[in-house]
């Protein structure tokens, strides 16, 4: 082989990532030591982010499958049935690591990535949504790294010309060591049209397409799978750089050549880059793959083998194309001014060969690469369960009113309008509902069919119990998809936790797919794709324990979807679904009573079935007039929220238990504060806040009582105030202008402040 | 209506546009690629869509204005054909010297994706005759750099030629500095050349023209375009 390459030693296999019982079983399997280059091809393949060697043997008790279900994980991205002889094809990734590095690159190229996944499968994307965790707002990178990621996100979807219409953002001091960037691309395609990445046939050639490859990258993948230690800076050089506009042209090429029959398979290069694609292609096609790298288009000159098969360059292409469509597709490469080399082809042999400069640099075989990984079945440690804590427990010198305005403008709970305004969330014409609702609406082509996108967990609930937060992760966004009126179809799940080498940290992340597992069974709400994004920890300390959960529902007519704002004054408001007034993780105990404790709220599945599947109902008889589901701050925030988006006020004095005629308000005012916090701000489950006209109201309620949903009558819409019972009348506006104007001021350097610190100004 | 939608490398509109065009006049508009030298026969608009040609990259539409399409689109102008160009349109007819001035960064230096109001200045071009002078229209905006800068003899000819057409408002229709969210000089949003066949103009009408997806104040501007191209015809 080639003399070349350095020798490889156990300090050097340590530098990659690979322990030394790894490096054992790769010089067992291939029966010699390897080179500098298979080195690192191993490094590439056996890493956590690529082989998910601690994370598999959990994965595989998720359900995949349903009536929906096209493609499940495995492939580039998840497809689904949404009906009319289309697909809706999405994935959710994380770019943690290197957004916490560099934040501009690093977000904007993980936005990149995920759109690539959705299109290289040959669907056009409509829509990205996204999930961000931060520090302390008080940490001294905070700003900085919010700033950037929100920049980098816009600046690639805007670009490429995908509205970004959805999110989430929410800070913690968990994660002021490792932010997290999870980013959603959702595509559609024709559902007898989908491109996948197993290679067919011997001989074929194998086409590189896109952008050239430099020395960016090197190592991403390696790198996003270890913790962060003092110098995480001086790891910048492993983040790649992001070109959305080499990333559209790439998409119309491929659109253009996918319909021209040209495709026989395609695979993009994303995670450890050439290595990954071309062996993937080979393997799931039970083909060899042999690639001279005197072919692969070069940013800059003498690149070796090594470099070249662990560049992360981004807009990048591998396909295996119809030899009598060559030249048809190398004609629309170049007339989009892409790239196009023949760089290898299939052989029958199933070996993975790199030839470069007249040298063989690696012979392997191919599926032995990604079947013969590592798999770890690591010791867990299933936290203890935490004591539920009583209301009665709970103590502030607050009011409610005083209370509702605090946590509406606290870091957490404030508008994120500074964000969202930075994306472009209107183009292509079909956004139906902009972010700031429980989920975004996307109309698809022409509609009526319309998309219903969400993103949710609520990681502080993972971390008390992990079963529980699973499922409430998945039971969020299946009410956030039902409060819009969709049928929730599926989801992609973005598992985002620190070391599994710890056993407490492996039971946080075996809890937590258990209890994503359980939801999506009881909720027909299967997982069609996923990532796992592990070692997000820095110095020993780990972030919140954070199940992302992409949501994708389907509306039959998106011109009857539910929005949250109320409608008109003097309509009914009704609380769907039981309160117990769970104050336990809740963040009124949080950011007023500065109590991060206790159970979370336990997750009920056939009610939230129930509950959800009612209030869909009043949605598609145009019986319900604003909808809003009911979770981080509980009732009162889900009021306010109603009420600010509308301008109009509400009456809640008369809480009307409609069950036994008895006024709610008898039992919640008097000597008793602290019951009144709880059923304010308490976070119990399943629960919505439904507005009906007076006219429908009698039925709705005999529906509710025939069905057994637990149905309560809070109040009235109307006039310029919220008022609770017993508490001074709280302005809308004055609620908007707290509500608008913290992540402003804070972002425009006034002074920093923690989110335990913050008060109202 | 027999509009000729131009697409640049980057472009990302021209899918808005192109519906738009067709919803309002009921005709597929022409899709003609940068590298052309030639409009369709019997063009009567150029719609130049926004995005990001070139990535933005060198300076906002500098490159597309250079493209092989342009001297076709110019000659079209110079015949007194009607020309459109929106936001990225816009900064490319600013750089191809078809409109004086510049769109430089918003003066918060972000990209800002915002409903805003506009507030007609004139009903007399072709562009606005859909509208009322003094009517104030609510339509979107997604740009990083729609800034417009010009040297200030320009913007007095631009203001005593009556050539601004639409500019940033309140609601009602008066000029405050808060409703001019990207610092443009005297809040001006949209001009048209000294013969008034070409528009530049930094929101997005065609992104407001369905009743359900939202509002419909950018319909305006087609249906006028419509109806003046029917009644030259």
């Amino acid at each position: 082989m080639s003399p070349h390459q350095p020798e490889v030693t156990p300090d050097l296999v340590a530098e990659h990532g690979l322990k030394p019982d790894e490096y054992g079983r790769i010089v067992k399997l291939i029966g010699r030591t390897p080179t500098f280059t298979e080195l690192g091809i191993f490094s590439a393949m056996w890493n956590e982010h690529c082989s998910y060697k601690s994370s598999k043997v959990h994965l595989r008790g998720l359900p995949t499958t349903g009536r929906c279900v096209i493609q499940g994980p495995g492939e580039n991205a998840g497809v689904i049935d949404i009906g009319g002889g289309l697909a809706c094809v999405f994935k959710m990734e994380s770019h943690n690591h290197p957004s916490y590095i560099e934040p501009y690159q690093g977000a904007a190229t993980g936005v990149g990535g995920i759109l690539r996944d959705v299109f290289t499968m040959g669907a056009r994307p409509i829509a990205c949504l996204n999930a961000l965790s931060f520090g302390d707002p008080g940490h001294p990178m905070t700003r900085h790294l919010l700033s950037g990621v929100v920049a980098g996100i816009g600046g690639y979807g805007n670009s490429f010309g995908v509205p970004t219409v959805g999110g989430s953002v929410r800070f913690h001091a968990r994660y002021s060591g490792n932010i997290l960037v999870n980013a959603m691309a959702v595509g559609i395609a024709e559902a007898d049209k989908i491109f996948y990445a197993a290679a067919s046939g011997v001989g074929m050639p194998i086409v590189y397409l896109g952008s050239k490859t430099g020395r960016d990258g090197i190592h991403g993948a390696t790198m996003a799978s270890a913790e962060f230690g003092e110098n995480s800076e001086e790891k910048r050089p492993t983040v790649q750089v992001g070109d959305p506009f080499a990333e559209k042209l790439l998409l119309e090429a491929c659109l253009e050549i996918m319909a021209k029959g040209c495709v026989i398979a395609i695979q993009d290069m994303g995670a450890a880059g050439l290595t990954c694609s071309a062996v993937e292609m080979g393997a799931k096609g039970d083909l060899g793959v042999t690639l001279d790298l005197d072919k692969v288009p070069c940013r800059e000159a003498g690149m070796t083998a090594y470099e070249m098969m662990l560049s992360e360059s981004q807009e990048r292409m591998l396909m295996v194309l119809r030899p009598e469509k060559e030249a048809e597709a190398e004609a629309v490469f170049r007339k989009w001014g892409l790239d196009f080399a023949i760089v290898g082809e299939t052989t029958p042999t199933k070996r993975f060969i790199v030839r470069h400069r007249g040298a063989v640099m690696a012979d392997l075989p191919i599926k032995e690469l990604g079947d013969e990984a590592p798999v770890y079945r690591r010791p867990f440690l299933e936290p203890a369960k935490l004591p539920v804590i009583g209301a009665a427990t709970v103590v502030s010198q607050l009011s409610v009113a005083d209370a509702l305005e605090k946590l509406i403008g606290s870091p957490d709970l404030c508008s994120k309008r500074w964000v969202w305004e930075q994306y472009d969330h209107i183009i292509l014409g079909n956004t139906v509902q902009r972010p700031g609702g429980d989920a975004a609406v996307v109309r698809v082509n022409e509609g009526p069919t319309a998309l219903a996108l969400t993103t949710d967990v609520t990681p502080r609930y993972c971390e008390a119990d992990p079963f529980e937060g699973g499922k409430q992760a998945v039971a969020e966004a299946w009410r956030n998809l039902t409060a819009v009126g969709a049928m929730p179809l599926a989801i992609t799940d973005n598992l985002n936790f620190g070391n599994p080498e710890r056993p407490e940290i492996m039971g946080q992340f075996v809890g937590c797919v258990r209890g994503i597992s359980e939801a999506c069974r009881a909720l027909d709400f299967p997982v069609v794709s996923g990532n796992v994004s592990l070692y997000n920890e820095t110095n020993g300390s780990a972030i919140l324990p954070t199940p992302t959960i992409g949501g994708v529902g389907v509306l039959a007519d998106f011109t009857r979807s539910a929005t949250l704002a109320f409608k008109a004054a003097g309509e009914a408001i009704l609380l769907v679904g039981s309160t117990e007034g769970w104050l336990g993780q809740s963040l009124y105990l949080r950011d007023i009573c500065g109590r991060e404790e206790g159970a979370p709220p336990p997750v009920d599945l056939a009610a939230e079935r129930r509950n959800g599947d009612f209030v869909r109902t009043l949605i598609e008889d145009n019986v319900a007039t604003a909808v809003h589901d009911i979770s981080d701050g509980g009732l009162a925030v889900a009021l306010a929220e109603m009420a600010m988006a509308a301008g109009i006020g509400a009456d809640l004095q008369a809480a009307i238990d409609v069950r036994t005629g008895v006024e709610a308000s008898t039992s919640l005012q008097g000597p008793d504060p602290v019951r009144h916090a709880a059923f304010w701000f308490g976070e119990d489950q399943a629960r919505y806040v439904v507005t009906v006209r007076n006219t429908d109201l009698a039925a709705v309620i005999e529906l509710a009582e025939a069905n057994r949903i637990p149905v309560r009558r809070l109040g009235t819409t109307g006039g310029n105030a919220l008022t609770l019972p017993g508490q001074r009348p709280i302005l809308v506006t004055g609620l908007s202008e707290r509500f608008e104007s913290w992540l402003p001021g804070y972002m425009s350097g006034g002074p920093r402040r923690s989110g335990a610190d913050f008060e109202s100004p | 209506m027999r509009a000729a939608v131009v697409v640049f490398p980057g472009i990302n509109r021209e899918r808005d546009m192109s519906r738009t065009l067709r919803l309002v006049s009921g005709r597929e508009p022409s899709m003609v690629w940068h590298a052309d030298t030639a409009l369709p026969v019997g063009t009567d608009i150029v719609v130049l869509p926004g995005g990001f040609s070139y990535g933005d990259y060198l300076r906002c539409g500098a490159i597309a204005a250079r493209a092989p399409i342009m001297d076709a689109v110019r000659e079209f102008a110079e015949k007194g054909g009607l020309v459109l160009g929106v936001c990225n349109g816009f900064q490319i007819l600013c750089e191809a010297g078809l409109l004086p001035g510049v769109l430089m960064r918003n003066t918060r230096l972000k990209f800002i994706c915002r409903d805003v109001y506009l507030r007609v200045e004139r009903s007399d071009t072709p562009f606005t005759r859909g509208y009322n002078a003094g009517q104030v229209i609510c339509v979107p905006t997604a740009h990083g750099e729609g800034n417009y800068v010009a040297d200030a003899d320009t913007i007095a000819r631009l203001e005593g030629e009556g050539r601004v057409v639409f500019r940033y408002a309140a609601p009602d229709g008066t000029r405050a500095p808060e409703w001019n969210f990207n610092g443009a000089t005297n809040a001006i949003a949209g001009i048209v050349n000294q013969r008034g066949n070409v528009l530049g103009m930094m929101p997005h009408p065609e992104n407001h023209v369905e009743t359900v997806i939202g509002r419909t104040d950018g319909r305006g501007l087609f249906q006028g375009l419509a109806e003046h191209l029917s009644s030259a015809a």
